[in-house]
């Protein structure tokens, strides 16, 4: 499954419409906070561009976006969400009680903000958690 | 506020995802992250032992600093400081005994290993200590997910069995999930203490009956209720020694744990015992289980198998302190989960340390290896003996217990599958520990003997005790089930009297 359809229309629609996919789901997950959509959505988004890329594509795609970087970047952000969990401890505050994340900082603020990052956060793990799976499934589940 | 009951999963959650991280780089370092980790949670699970014992009631914790039942509450008291405990204790024994024996059964898995491990343990502690019925769902359905990755990467049945099992749990998840919702359109809440003040009100209503039903179905799957067993024999057979040794004394034992946290602390008294024959229903299944378990396990030539049989068996005891639904009987079924968890743990950690040792899992190859192995054979005697419920080892407390429990039911029956069930944990168990000690080792002549008349080898016992990193692990458990006997009454006085108290003991 990692070789390519030879069509040169898939090639070129996929060129154009990669950087446009995932434009967009950059815009989901930053607005994620305060209207429709959020981390989640604009993730498979993300992950389905890579996808795209990688059936239209093939071997060449491995290169722009190896294999292993999927589950480095799910395992990232899912670090990154947990610690903003424990630095809120560490501040006084409870688990993920983002008012208390910097301190010294208006609550309201904080919580926007807290928000925010934990949908950057989850999108980006979604990103890289369905793009490992889909290379586990082609791969036949060797590990990279 | 104190921060334990969040400290306990996120501690978990936190290591795993930095065992990930190294990991990839080195499997060594990945598992060091890992023991850190379980390690920190179980100080963090003693610490809050102490915190509820000496303050006699619940630590409350709101996620995030929303109010319950707004928000996602963490519930911490004498059940689920128990129940936390007996998790984090078993994981960190298991995961200092796991490299060597993950490695030899395993190869080439352990880095991914270490993670999931982790995973699965904070899952089941977050089963244990969540205040909300959807949460519960969640944390049961992380824990069974990286339960499914461990148990698959054993020998080549294992995928068939974990997909199988994987099946299995997902319509109990998706039957517990249902009941969930019935519950959330009839009460409007899904947090455990708010419910259980609704509920009274709700009890003529339908979608609440169906709700108690399919909740007790969901979890009665994942708890493995006879007949719901037919998916872990084979699961437990052929997973890696000790991913079983972590996977089968506390997976089912948390779905358990979740049917009695239903019964005493969400529905309203009386409910699950005489609105509804929930309680007496788990408790016939459940002797018939513990008759069917412990017969099939006498018929097991695989060692490991006879022991996932028995595990059908063992956990229908907790059921049937369930069925009781008097005080003492729930604590015997409470207290079995702990000596099971044990006994069942250290006996498949055995398993691994005699096939790391011999490359031996069918029981008729076991003899003789009373004598080259004499500390791991002594600790599995003390096992077999706390099956048996021989005191003063842990197995013999629980089933005191559960007698009076039935004694003071006047249920003639159950007293009588408890006792013909230790006779046969007896039977399957001493013929092992007679193999072991009586018969002499396979020599060489006899192998010779064997492949000049045709038959098959008898493997070779090169023997010798395991390595030191798998026989402490063993020789803690074999402690601790001695210990847990012995000083039973303090666990039964300082955490399950309370824990019972719903029911007016």
């Amino acid at each position: 499954m990692t070789g390519r359809f030879e069509s040169v229309f898939l090639d070129v629609v996929t060129r154009a419409m990669v950087p446009l996919i995932q434009v967009f789901a950059f815009y989901i997950i930053t607005h994620g906070h305060y209207s429709p959509g959020g981390g989640f959505q604009g993730g498979v988004m993300l992950a389905a561009s890579i996808i795209l890329l990688r059936i239209a594509l093939g071997e060449e795609s491995y290169r722009r976006f190896p294999r292993e970087a999927g589950i480095w970047i799910a395992g990232v952000a899912t670090l990154l969400f947990t610690l903003l969990g424990f630095v809120s401890i560490l501040f006084g505050g409870n688990f993920l009680e983002y008012a208390y994340v910097v301190p010294g900082m208006d609550a309201v603020e904080l919580r926007y903000w807290g928000i925010f990052f934990a949908e950057v956060f989850i999108g980006f793990l979604v990103w890289g958690a369905l793009v490992a799976i889909y290379d586990a499934l082609v791969t036949g589940g060797v590990e990279a | 506020m104190s921060q334990t009951p969040v400290l306990i999963p996120a501690l978990l959650l936190l290591s795993a995802l930095f065992s990930l991280l190294f990991g990839l780089r080195s499997a060594r370092l990945g598992h060091l992250v890992a023991v850190l980790g379980v390690l920190g949670s179980f100080l963090t699970a003693v610490a809050g032992a102490f915190g509820v014992i000496t303050g006699g009631e619940a630590i409350r914790y709101a996620m995030g600093g929303w109010i319950p039942p707004i928000g996602i509450e963490l519930v911490l008291d004498h059940l689920s400081v128990f129940m936390t405990l007996l998790i984090t204790f078993i994981g960190l024994v298991v995961i200092v005994y796991a490299p060597r024996s993950l490695h030899f059964e395993a190869p080439g898995k352990a880095a991914f290993a270490w993670p999931a491990i982790v995973l699965l343990l904070a899952g089941l502690s977050g089963v244990s200590l969540t205040g909300d019925l959807f949460n519960l769902y969640v944390f049961l359905e992380i824990s069974a997910l990286a339960a499914y990755a461990l148990l698959a990467i054993g020998g080549k049945a294992a995928p068939v069995a974990t997909l199988r099992y994987l099946i299995v749990g997902a319509a109990g998840g998706g039957f517990y999930l249902l009941g969930v919702g019935f519950l959330y359109f009839t009460a409007g809440t899904v947090n455990m203490a708010d419910l259980a003040s609704r509920l009274p009100e709700l009890v003529e209503n339908r979608a609440v009956v169906s709700a108690a039903l399919l909740l007790v179905l969901g979890l009665a799957l994942k708890m493995a209720l006879f007949p719901m067993h037919f998916w872990l024999p084979d699961v437990y057979t052929h997973a890696p020694s000790a991913v079983s040794g972590m996977i089968a004394p506390i997976m089912t034992k948390v779905s358990a744990y979740a049917i009695i946290r239903l019964f005493l602390d969400v529905f309203p008294p009386g409910y699950f015992t005489e609105a509804l024959p929930i309680a007496s229903t788990i408790g016939w299944l459940s002797a018939a289980g513990i008759v069917y378990g412990s017969v099939l396990a006498v018929a097991q030539h695989d060692y490991r198998r006879m022991l996932a049989y028995s595990s059908v068996g063992q956990i229908a005891y907790v059921g049937l302190g369930i069925g009781l639904a008097n005080p003492i009987g729930l604590i015997g079924g409470l207290l079995h989960m702990v000596n099971h968890a044990l006994m069942k743990s250290v006996l498949f950690l055995i398993g691994g340390a005699i096939r790391l040792r011999t490359g031996v899992t069918r029981i008729p190859d076991m003899k003789g290896l009373g004598r080259s192995m004499p500390w791991t054979m002594a600790t599995f005697a003390i096992a077999a003996l706390a099956m048996v419920g021989i005191p003063p080892t842990a197995g013999f407390f629980s089933k005191w217990y559960l007698l009076l429990g039935t004694i003071e039911a006047g249920n003639a029956w159950w007293f009588g599958v408890i006792l013909i069930s230790s006779l046969l944990s007896g039977v399957y168990f001493f013929r092992v520990v007679e193999m072991i000690y009586r018969d002499p080792a396979v020599d060489p002549a006899e192998r010779e003997e064997a492949d000049a008349a045709g038959r098959e080898r008898p493997p070779l016992q090169p023997g010798g005790e395991p390595p030191a990193s798998l026989l402490g692990p063993i020789l803690i458990l074999g402690v601790a089930i001695l210990a847990v006997g012995i000083f039973n009454v303090l666990i039964v006085g300082a955490l399950l009297t309370h824990a019972v108290a719903p029911l007016g003991g």
